[in-house]
């Protein structure tokens, strides 16, 4: 096996024991790059001199015997709407495409910190809007199992450069699944963590409150890695919570007996391909086989949660992207004249459609006189489906579902479509929403494409969903399948 | 809820976005389907239940008043579209 093919852990252990360098490893990754980006399209940029440089000064600290941390020398890509000092920050959109930022975001820098080599910069959504990397002004992203088809969004590059080999980690944000359905899509795992468990500091806001930052990575010991190095309180997120970090990697128990498990069974009914429910239904059977005690449960809300998402992120999003307005960073459009017509020209040619047509359905749902019926209802709704989830967890331990209700599907197919697109966040989106902790993991294939499941937590307990994920994983072996 | 193509521009004009012709076509049937889609919502009923705007309940956060080092200003000009001096420059405002 090539070292770009192996996970964290292993990786860890071969340079540890110096079987591997981290230049070597470092090196690996940018052959695949090579070899395969071509057709994959994962990255917006490469940034090789920088990881071959934080290589190097991981193999002159293992030269000179210091102590290592667990993410030392491994490689990690970030996705574009991440800024990294220095380093071209896009979000994949034509209003950033020269924007530099004078800053590392928070995670960035953590991981920097811990000797992690960044290869570059992921392809996504525009300003992370959309669900299958299609709305990015600079490239279309291929799910490296067909690639006819989407490697699902708005994380689509990050998921398909680890399921590619074209890096070791990524980091992808979730605002309303952009980090598991692609993750499923893509057949690899995507954890979100708690909203406030992680800073989104110097993270390219899209909906404030619910976006967070979180692993995409080859199997569940390499998310715990990654969401150890990530998680803390930072006073530069004031959102973020200040609350103690466990080593997550010690939740990594197969042990799940008497763990009591709600499986949402309205997230398995209409609209959801039946190759995806069978794989996903075995999931659930093979958790009870384990011991766990598995038992339906119905969260009639979930129905409202789509149209209330697509109110509420909007709105945030409308009032988070008013800041591009030509003056301090970004795209200024060259044909300004006055004041007014710099920003209507500025946004016009700057923003691609579905950016534009979120901040027109945001705008709307916030004008005076619709207020009340769009996004004041739509924040009570949040509540419903909140205590909805509430009730549910002083029942169960963990939720589970599909984590999509189709798999992959094929490039441009929905792309002129824009609520079927939405529909099909109808799983992940309640848990955004709600603000909790969720994975998704692989758990099976549909046409030989891969099938993720879902499980839930209850907020800040991360370790329980990795406990589940990681025992269910260690009994089968869906991980071990490469594209 | 059918949108105009003057609804369009009016919202459009509110969030200072200039939209092109085909734009403000294509949307005023696309945002009437939205948020027809997005009126279902007004199905259920939510008397007496309190709006959320954050998950988690959180209070106004404060810190100490100390001076500490930020961002050097001439690395966030390099990013300006158009600067003279440390300072953003812009079309004129007023007349």
């Amino acid at each position: 096996m090539k070292l770009n093919e192996l996970t964290a852990h292993e990786i860890e252990k071969l340079i540890q024991t110096k079987a591997a360098s981290a230049t070597e490893v470092t090196k690996a990754v940018f052959q695949q790059i090579d070899a395969a980006e071509a057709e994959i399209g994962a990255y917006v940029s490469i940034t090789k001199k920088l990881a071959l440089e934080a290589a190097k000064k991981t193999d002159e600290r293992i030269m000179n015997g210091e102590k290592l941390s667990p993410l030392e020398g491994i490689p990690v890509a970030v996705k574009d709407n991440m800024c990294t000092m220095g380093v071209l920050t896009t979000a994949s959109s034509k209003i950033l495409s020269n924007y530099k930022p004078p800053y590392d975001a928070r995670v960035v820098e953590n991981v920097k910190a811990l000797g992690a080599p960044i290869v570059g910069k992921t392809n996504l959504d525009e300003f992370a809007m959309g669900s299958s990397t299609e709305n990015s002004a600079f490239k279309v992203t291929k799910n490296p199992w067909d690639k006819n088809r989407v490697p699902g969004g708005s994380s689509g590059g990050s998921a398909a450069a680890v399921a590619a080999n074209e890096t070791i980690l990524s980091l992808g944000s979730d605002t309303g699944g952009s980090i598991r359905q692609p993750a499923s899509f893509c057949g690899v795992v995507g954890l979100k963590p708690t909203y406030g468990r992680v800073s989104r500091y110097g993270l390219i806001a899209f909906a404030s409150s619910l976006d967070q930052i979180g692993p995409i990575t080859k199997d569940v010991r390499d998310a715990a890695i990654l969401l150890n190095a990530i998680s803390g309180y930072d006073p530069q997120d004031s959102t973020s919570v200040e609350k103690k970090v466990p080593d997550y990697t010690k939740a990594l128990k197969t042990d799940i007996k008497k763990l009591k498990v709600g499986l949402i069974k309205n997230l398995t009914g209409k609209g959801v391909e039946k190759g995806v429910k069978e794989a996903f239904l075995k999931a659930a059977k093979k958790l009870e086989e384990l011991g766990a005690k598995v038992e339906e449960v119905t969260m009639p809300s979930f129905e409202y949660s789509v149209p209330t998402y697509y109110l509420i992120a909007p709105a945030e999003a409308s009032s988070n992207l008013e800041r591009y307005d030509g003056v301090k960073f970004g795209h200024r459009s060259p044909d300004a004249g006055d004041l007014l017509t710099m920003y209507y020209n500025t946004r016009r040619e700057g923003f691609g459609a579905e950016v534009k047509r979120r901040i027109m359905i945001g705008t709307y749902a916030l004008s005076s006189g619709y207020y009340d019926a769009y996004y004041l209802k739509a924040q009570k709704v949040r509540t419903l489906i909140l205590q909805e989830f509430e009730k549910a967890f002083k029942k169960f331990d963990v939720l589970i579902s599909p984590t999509t209700p189709t798999v992959a599907f094929k490039i441009g197919e929905r792309k002129d479509d824009p609520l079927a697109m939405y529909l099909s966040d109808i799983s992940t989106i309640p848990v955004n929403l709600a603000g909790l902790p969720a994975i998704s993991i692989p758990c099976g294939f549909a046409d030989n494409l891969p099938v993720g499941l879902q499980i839930i937590g209850k907020a800040f307990d991360e370790e329980t969903i990795l406990q589940t994920a990681y025992a269910y994983e260690q009994n089968t072996d869906w991980h071990k399948r490469k594209p | 809820m059918a949108l105009s193509k003057k609804d369009v521009e009016n919202v459009a004009k509110l969030a200072r976005l200039g939209l092109s012709e085909e734009e403000k076509a294509l949307f005023t049937k696309q945002l009437s389907q939205i948020l027809d889609y997005a009126d279902t919502i007004n199905k259920l009923p939510t008397e007496g239940v309190a709006p959320t705007s954050h998950a988690l309940p959180m209070k106004n956060v404060f810190r100490n008043d100390k001076v500490v080092p930020c961002v050097d200003a001439k690395h966030i000009m390099e990013n300006a579209p158009e600067q003279i001096d440390n300072m953003f420059r812009v079309p004129k405002i007023l007349e």
